[in-house]
């Protein structure tokens, strides 16, 4: 059962990949990557991490990528001719180091022996309860910092957006 | 029998394909998108190895790395909306001040 759904969700997954890299409109990128979010969402459940499961729903494909597709929308981007045509180097050069580092990756993935069979992990491992409790205790600090780093990109993203206030602007009567 | 080494080359395809999309493509939000797919991918080698190790530490991670990538998703689409202010458009080929 495990690997029927593991390889439904593989080929879903890479085919949405190719989705967001390939498409030429923005909007069908953000889509395929909703797609790839929501099949990882299931390799998680699949995985015993039920609980990130869901908060990569939530966070990745309920507010990252609606931030996203507002942007996109706000920036309201017209078919412009293309000033700078596709090099055909450049892009045969981006597949080919694209290439290169996935040869590594393999290289380097495939020699680990799998080490602990996984029928010896419980299902509750990557449970709410579980996962709270270790956040909680033995890694409180990271979780704090984590919080004061949200703090400072709302920071960040207002003093970013904020337009300067006009110079020429009538003084009250 | 799906086993470890199966979710490791899975990353590594995503991983890899958004390398490409990062490298290849003109469109700067194409560009942000590749880079939360390499996320996801890394996020993907993490859960794997956490199941297979028996070990939650790959999980907590995991939960960081999805802060983090929050926090930076929003400062650099505020940092896109800003560049297309002055440039008016998404075109990284015309983001060329620093060219020499």
């Amino acid at each position: 059962m495990e690997a029927i759904l593991f390889w439904i969700f593989a080929v879903t997954a890479i085919v949405s990949a190719l989705v967001v890299i390939l498409a030429k409109n923005p909007i069908t990128s953000a889509l395929g990557l909703i797609v790839t979010f929501f099949v990882l969402a299931g390799y998680y459940v699949l995985l015993s991490a039920q609980f990130l499961a869901a908060v990569q729903v939530i966070v990745y494909a309920g507010a990252i990528m609606v931030l996203f597709l507002f942007v996109i929308m706000l920036l309201n981007l017209q078919r412009l001719p293309e000033m700078f045509p596709q090099s055909r180097t450049g892009l045969l050069l981006g597949v080919v180091v694209g290439g290169i580092l996935f040869l590594l990756a393999l290289k380097a993935l495939t020699g680990i022996s799998a080490a602990g069979s996984p029928s010896q992990v419980d299902v509750d491992m990557g449970s709410s309860a579980n996962l709270g409790t270790r956040l909680f205790t033995t890694y409180f600090l990271p979780f704090e910092i984590a919080s004061v780093l949200l703090l400072s990109a709302i920071i960040g993203a207002v003093v970013l957006i904020r337009r300067p206030p006009d110079a020429d602007q009538s003084p009250d009567a | 029998m799906v086993s470890l080494p199966h979710y490791l080359v899975l990353s590594a395809i995503l991983f890899s394909m958004g390398v490409i999309g990062v490298l290849t493509r003109k469109n700067i939000l194409i560009i942000f998108m590749c880079i939360e797919l390499m996320l996801n991918s890394v996020n993907l080698t993490f859960i794997a190895f956490a199941r297979h190790l028996g070990n939650i530490e790959g999980q907590i991670f995991v939960f960081f790395v999805m802060a983090v990538a929050a926090a930076e998703v929003a400062v650099g689409l505020a940092i896109i909306v800003i560049l297309f202010r002055f440039k008016s458009t998404v075109n990284v080929d015309s983001m060329n001040l620093m060219k020499w």
